[in-house]
């Protein structure tokens, strides 16, 4: 298997913890991972972005070329987008579709939502809701994890596993609903493929 | 046979991991994306820290690498690590660390920032350690960052001199799985060099040791020939051959999944071995160097006048002269040689989306330092023409709207030197704001002349009790900042602290617009701790 994953979001918002729990699982599955991440000024509220890559062969780049990744997964929908250029033909977008709006200039989030829903192979809903529905709107990242994970190529166990791994140190509750996040997020995009 | 275990390390962590099993015995550092998880990482390590391994940070760089050097001196091994820009304020102490040597292994890591993503520049590393006359290590992956642990520091003790790792942002920030090693050796005994003399580097001692220095580069270069990590590959196609260093190896790579068709030399280890270089050029019609940052090599192959093999790279772009490398503009400039390889190696790909906003970094909500951007520019709306000398760090962001506060970011210190500058040429006010953590990096030495002359110049420092640029490292001036400044001679009365507060908005202006009105120096220290590492501390 081979998935290229671009992470994206906003400084603070939790990427990195999507990363950090499928690198647990890649791991545990013997799989190579390389995972470039972005440190310092960019974090403070501006784009972030994060290039995962998992794969049963070794991995050359740190970095995703244009045109070849497998999955954008955002935590926003203009993030999304930003980083269309790197998606493959056959690629897909998991975004969450609430905006995250810290700079004058955001763009009117219809528009962006257009511009999101007129592409190939989206999922994308409001990840917020759901993860009130089921946890509290913290765990919206695992929704988006869970989402995404229907086109990951790694057991939904070891991913859960992962999860669990991740939240231990917080108690048994967070690792609940984390669980319970993640696994509605999965199931949304589930019945969406249908 | 020994275990290996793997495990899921950044390039910074690998390295300092590799640093650790090898009997490491003292880390220091002055925290600098992209080098700063080097030290964190030894600060949290089960065996650092059972074994008592020094990892406190220092107050910059030059004194790390000092710190550094009196250990090695010892007979101990020990790593400094720091940004690119770091290694300019370490330049003295380092470039002299040649001359004296090492004695216990010393690893010099400096971390460059192609593509400036937390930089003020893209200066390469690489021109140092050939500069001071030193190896140097470039790895190419995590696991060669983790293996020049054990190597670096066995070439260090060999040839008695210190040795440069070179880092950079997409290494250092980069996870991958990492084959380490499960008993860590042995720490070196305390121990004292064979020959204290060159130790003391009077112009007597000096002229000496130089000269063994300059004969000690043939056995340098002899290194890089057999050095397991500069490696050589055949090709048959020779109508390129690529010479590529460090992580660029990958993104030459990534272009071929099957192998490269091209004869490559792969450089990890400095000085440039001259023997496989030749072979390189030998075995093709043309030589492409792809190297991350400046074309250091590309230059020396090329000499002054360019007449002898024909070499492409980044001075006849071929390759981009700034920015970071990638595995598309190195499939381009590979493309761009080879035209009939264009389709295999260049990919459409989707049109980016217009309607995308650029998303600058900003300070946090309720950062204390708004607080001070908001009073100061309420402060200074009556003078025609202030000018606020800003410094390196989160409040480096002030210049952005909506305050456009500052006029100035140069170097870490750069606030007061400068601000001292403006006034002596007659600017008023003449404004320095400065963090309390580059205050003690860098600017205490300015202050004492600001003070011997008392230059009529405010300093407002901005304190938020830690390092928050870097992720909220602990500051060394913590709760020593007023006591500092009144131990250099600032005058009691005009040395005020004030909460950096919402509320205190009317108070801190009222503040500002008083020492503006004194003729001589002030220093206000407007405190209020990170929201970000207050909220850590809180977790705790
Ligand atoms: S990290 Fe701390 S110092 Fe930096 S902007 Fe945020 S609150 Fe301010």
């Amino acid at each position: 298997m081979k998935t290229d994953i671009i992470l994206a979001g906003v400084g603070g918002q939790g990427i990195l913890s999507i990363a950090t729990i499928l690198g647990a699982a890649a791991l545990r599955d013997d799989l190579y991972l390389k995972q470039a991440e972005v440190h310092g000024m960019s974090q403070r509220g501006g784009d972030v972005m994060s290039c995962l890559r998992i794969s049963s062969t070794p991995i050359a780049s740190d970095l995703i070329p244009t045109g070849a990744a497998d999955l954008i997964v955002s935590l926003e929908p203009m993030e999304s987008l930003r980083y269309v250029q790197f998606l493959s033909p056959t690629g897909w977008i998991v975004s969450n579709t609430v905006p995250f709006v810290n700079i004058p200039d955001y763009p009117a989030i219809n528009d962006v939502i257009n511009e999101l829903e007129r592409r190939d192979n989206v999922i994308a809903f409001d990840m917020d809701a759901t993860a009130k529905e089921v946890a509290t709107q913290r765990s919206s990242n695992m929704v988006l994890l869970g989402a995404a994970s229907t086109l990951i190529d790694i057991p939904t166990e070891k991913i859960e596993n992962g999860i669990r791994t991740i939240f231990a140190a917080k108690g048994e509750k967070m690792v609940e609903s984390n669980l319970a996040a993640f696994r509605a997020g999965r199931l949304r995009a589930q019945h969406r493929e249908q | 046979m020994t275990m290996k275990t793997k495990k899921l390390l950044l390039g910074d962590e690998a390295l300092a991991l590799g640093a650790i099993n090898a009997g490491l015995s003292g880390a220091y550092a002055y925290p600098g994306t992209p080098s700063t998880e080097i030290l964190e990482f030894v600060q949290c390590n089960d065996v650092a820290k059972s074994r008592g391994i020094h990892s406190h940070w220092s107050s910059n760089e030059k004194t790390a690498l000092e710190e550094a050097l009196g250990m090695s001196f010892c007979g101990k091994r020990a790593i400094v690590s720091m940004k690119h820009v770091g290694l300019n304020v370490a330049a003295d102490p380092f470039v002299n660390s040649a001359m004296t040597g090492a004695h216990g292994g010393l690893l010099v890591i400096s971390a460059d920032d192609p593509s400036m993503h937390s930089s003020q520049n893209e200066q390469d590393s690489r021109f140092y350690a050939s500069f001071a006359m030193m190896p140097a290590l470039e790895p190419s992956s995590q696991q060669e960052a983790y293996d020049m642990g054990t190597y670096g520091f066995s070439l260090s003790e060999e040839l008695h001199l210190p040795v440069m790792i070179r880092m950079v942002t997409r290494l250092a920030h980069s996870r991958a799985v990492v084959e380490t090693d499960e008993n860590p050796e042995n720490e070196n005994e305390l121990a004292y060099p064979a020959n204290p003399r060159q130790w003391v580097l009077m112009p007597g001692n000096s002229r000496v040791r130089y000269r063994e220095l300059i004969a000690q580069q043939a056995d340098l270069e002899r290194l890089s020939e057999e050095s397991k990590f500069n490696r050589f590959q055949e090709g048959s196609n020779r109508r390129i051959g690529i010479l590529v260093s460090g992580i660029a190896y990958n993104y030459v790579n990534e272009c071929f999944p099957d192998g490269c068709p091209f004869p490559l030399l792969k450089i990890s280890q400095y000085p440039l071995p001259r023997n496989m270089v030749a072979k390189l050029a030998d075995s093709c019609d043309m030589v492409l160097v792809v190297e991350e940052g400046q074309p250091v090599i590309e230059r020396g192959l090329r000499g002054l006048l360019d007449r002898g093999v024909s070499v492409r790279g980044k001075l006849d772009g071929t390759l981009p002269s700034s920015g970071e490398l990638n595995p598309d503009n190195v499939a381009a400039a590979i493309a761009a040689l080879v035209p009939d390889m264009k389709k295999q190696l260049l990919k459409a790909s989707p049109e980016p989306a217009k309607i995308v906003a650029p998303r600058p970094p900003a300070l946090c909500q309720g950062c204390g330092h708004r607080d001070v951007y908001a009073a100061l520019n309420a402060a200074l709306e009556e003078f025609p023409s202030p000018k606020v000398f800003g410094d390196i760090g989160c409040y480096t962001l002030g210049w952005l709207a909506p305050y456009n506060a500052i006029d100035t970011c140069v170097d870490m210190g750069a606030s007061i030197t400068m601000a001292k500058g403006a006034a002596d040429a007659g600017q008023h006010p003449s404004v320095a704001i400065i963090g309390d953590s580059t205050f003690t990096h860098s600017g205490m030495t300015g202050l004492l002349d600001a003070i011997n002359e008392n230059t009529p110049m405010t300093v407002i420092i901005s304190d938020n009790l830690t390092t928050g640029m870097t992720g909220g490292q602990e500051s060394q001036g913590t709760g020593k900042i007023e006591e500092i400044c009144l131990g250099l001679g600032v005058s009691p009365e005009h040395l005020m602290t004030i909460d950096s507060l919402p509320r205190n908005h009317a108070e801190m202006k009222t503040l500002f617009q008083q020492e503006f009105s004194y003729k001589g120096l002030s220093v206000i220290v407007s405190r209020r701790e990170c929201i970000q590492t207050a909220r850590r501390h809180a977790k705790k």
